[in-house]
């Protein structure tokens, strides 16, 4: 416990966007196939550094087969609201799930070049206290640490649906489910939400049996991924809610509500739109009475491609589709950037009218048939998949690796963790730093990013910039 | 002892808890500038702290009320005093021990602030803090409580006890409110965090303080 609250907490998303920069990432590395543990990866960012743009400590589990995908933090700056009261918190640990082992790693960075292990949450325990099992997206919030999972009991994750459960902000025990009342929600991926409007936004990929050996095409082709999101009263546990986005409208993954609680809309990204292959974004807001609506905004075409050129599960098509697979808001909720993993694309939008997006920026990397290079000469393996945005909105850094399983079948036989970063031009636009390659070390993939201090895809505020 | 002192210096005690419970953010005033901005209204900032206010009149008197009630036992004064003090220091001491906010105050929704703040002040015992502070003003009006009516006393002491929940939250709310507006007009919300200090060491030492005090003072 703090005496004042952490320097990192801000009461606005305006005040984190002033804030010193960042110096330090923290990005998960993850062994594909299991023959090496995972482990998390601190990057310095600093360009004054003489170590700027490398790993500078690999802190390696115990244990093998976790795979890491996202992760999040203890504490955030949703802890300046009175109504949590904890607002002494440190923003002092990580928290690490395996979405293949279900364990749960509770990471302390109090000395961010030499993180530890704090605490081990076994599968098991997970079981045992929630019913659920693949825990994903970590937010802190008013009851503690909400955690979601992918899947729900028995061996297969299929014994009853996925939710979310909470664990304690402090001492890391898990509390047990959230959910009051799930309604129609049968599946899960991302949750964020508007703390003080008090209502939740979540959002739905699959089950288990649908990812964890690869995308199932025929239920693909039949349209039996999630495509619907959900709507609750967040401290009333309860869904009030569901959207039907259309069942062609495939994998609705990344929720992004406006950092600013005064505004009533966010986003989420769809992966592939079965009818014509296209990713998509839609946005969705809050109603003056209260009930929500949802409305696509954003369309990305597929590009006409040479079946030699294509892995066997797109080769009927003749095209690669976008695969929509990861978008994130800046903090001044204008600029909305959109992973195209299978195209290798970085688009930025200008979401300034979160109803009539505009493209500002875009970089080529990557790509099912492109294949573009870094700037540097380097490959770039795989296309843009997680992307976090630094506070002050200038930086913009990406991964390139989606889920082992489904890094296979896109991208056979490439390999090559990465991570890179584009600047941000004063008015939009996207370049690449040239200087600025990651590789990661043999064997190993990268995923989520979290930046030292807080980023645009874990803090919650209460409070309005105006 | 001089009972004009001691009644001028209770009387503070009652004002001093208020403003402190008033500037402490745990106890609300960041929601009403939350709810101000929000709503792009100021009106939205009165009704919040006011909502706030009712919230912990409330939560007086709510634990005021029930000592009226008992002091109807006129010859047992000093024995409510010093069981009083002695519940306020061990509720101290329980804070000291256990840092913990209660959880269920998370589940209320801000919508309904009125309730949060009637559960915050009864969960932090801002009321308790008060019990001995009224007994003390009781003590120093009751000169002659062997031949007082009953019925009497007990208007006397309501009377009292429904004042000092009134001062004491009009200070709260003053304090508190007028930081509210001076963070919403002038002084922007960095001065939140700049100025939310870790109180809960010193809230758990105040209650065994305002309880030693009451002890050593009962006459």
């Amino acid at each position: 416990m703090n005496l004042r609250p952490d320097p990192t907490f801000h009461a606005t998303p305006r005040l984190a966007m002033q804030a010193p920069v960042e110096t330090l990432a923290f990005t998960l590395m993850l062994s594909p196939d299991g023959t090496q543990p995972d482990g998390l990866a601190v990057i310095d960012v600093d360009p004054s550094s003489g170590s700027y743009g490398r790993i500078v400590h690999q802190l390696i589990m115990p244990n093998r087969g976790d795979e890491f995908h996202h992760f999040g933090w203890n504490a955030c700056s949703s802890a300046l609201s009175p109504l949590t009261g904890h607002a002494f918190l440190e923003r002092r640990y990580l928290i690490i799930p395996g979405i293949r082992s279900s364990r749960i790693y509770v990471v302390d960075v109090k000395e961010p070049r030499a993180p530890k292990i704090h605490k081990i949450i076994e599968p098991e325990e997970v079981f045992a206290r929630t019913g659920y099992s693949r825990p994903h997206t970590i937010h802190c919030g008013p009851e503690g640490i909400y955690v979601s999972t992918l899947g729900g009991g028995g061996p297969d994750g299929t014994d009853g649906p996925p939710g979310i459960f909470i664990m304690d902000c402090e001492t890391f025990e898990i509390r047990g489910r959230y959910e009051m009342d799930r309604g129609r929600q049968d599946k899960h991926y991302d949750f964020w939400w508007n703390l003080p409007r008090d209502y939740m936004v979540s959002s739905e990929w699959g089950l288990p049996p649908q990812f964890e050996n690869g995308l199932v095409p025929e239920d693909l082709l039949s349209n039996r991924y999630g495509h619907a999101i959900h709507f609750w009263k967040l401290r009333e546990r309860r869904n009030v809610q569901t959207i039907d986005l259309g069942e062609n409208h495939q994998m609705a993954l990344e929720v992004r509500p406006a950092h600013d609680p005064a505004r009533d809309y966010g986003f989420v990204g769809v992966v592939v739109d079965t009818t014509n292959l296209q990713g998509a974004i839609f946005t969705w807001w809050r109603r003056d009475d209260g009930t929500f609506a949802a409305k696509k905004t954003i369309t990305i075409d597929p590009q006409p491609a040479d079946p030699a050129d294509l892995p066997d599960l797109l080769k009927g098509f003749g095209a690669v589709p976008p695969l929509v697979t990861d978008i994130d808001l800046s903090l001044d909720d204008r600029f909305l950037y959109v992973s195209c993993w299978g195209t290798g694309e970085m688009l930025q939008y200008d979401v300034s009218d979160p109803m009539a997006p505009k493209l500002a920026g875009k970089v080529q990397i990557g790509g099912i048939v492109q294949k573009t290079p870094h700037p540097s000469g380097k490959a770039f393996g795989y296309g843009p998949q997680m992307v976090e945005i630094s506070r002050d909105g200038k930086r913009v850094y990406w991964t390139n690796s989606l889920y082992s399983t489904w890094d296979d079948q896109f991208y056979p036989g490439e390999g090559g963790g990465a991570m890179v970063m584009a600047h941000v031009g004063p008015n939009g636009g996207l370049t690449l730093d040239e200087q600025f390659f990651v590789a990661f070390p043999e064997g190993y993939r990268s995923h989520q990013i979290r930046l030292e201090g807080g980023d645009c895809s874990t803090d919650s505020f209460c409070y309005p910039s105006v | 002892m001089d009972g004009f002192d001691t009644t001028t210096a209770l009387w503070g005690g009652v004002v001093a808890s208020g403003i402190y419970h008033g500037v402490n953010p745990g106890m609300g005033w960041p929601l009403a500038v939350s709810a101000a901005l929000m709503e792009r209204r100021p009106g939205s900032l009165h009704r919040a702290i006011a909502a706030l206010a009712a919230g912990h009149l409330l939560a007086m008197a709510a634990i005021l009320f029930p000592f009226t009630a008992l002091l109807v036992l006129a010859e047992w004064q000093r024995e409510i005093q010093v069981g009083a003090a002695c519940l306020v220091i061990g509720l101290g001491l329980y804070l000291l021990v256990n840092r913990r906010h209660p959880r269920f105050l998370a589940r209320v929704p801000p919508s309904r602030l009125a309730l949060w703040s009637f559960l915050a002040a009864m969960a932090h015992g801002a009321g308790l803090m008060l019990v001995p502070i009224y007994l003390g003003i009781c003590a120093t009006v009751e000169t002659d409580t062997g031949h007082a009516a009953a019925a009497d006393l007990m208007a006397g002491n309501a009377g009292i006890a429904a004042l000092v929940a009134i001062v004491h939250t009009l200070a709260m709310t003053l304090s508190g409110g007028a930081l509210a507006i001076g963070v919403h007009r002038w002084l922007g919300l960095k001065f939140l965090s700049k100025s939310w200090f870790n109180l809960d060491l010193v809230w758990a030492t105040s209650l065994v303080v305002v309880g030693a005090v009451a002890l050593l003072t009962v006459h």
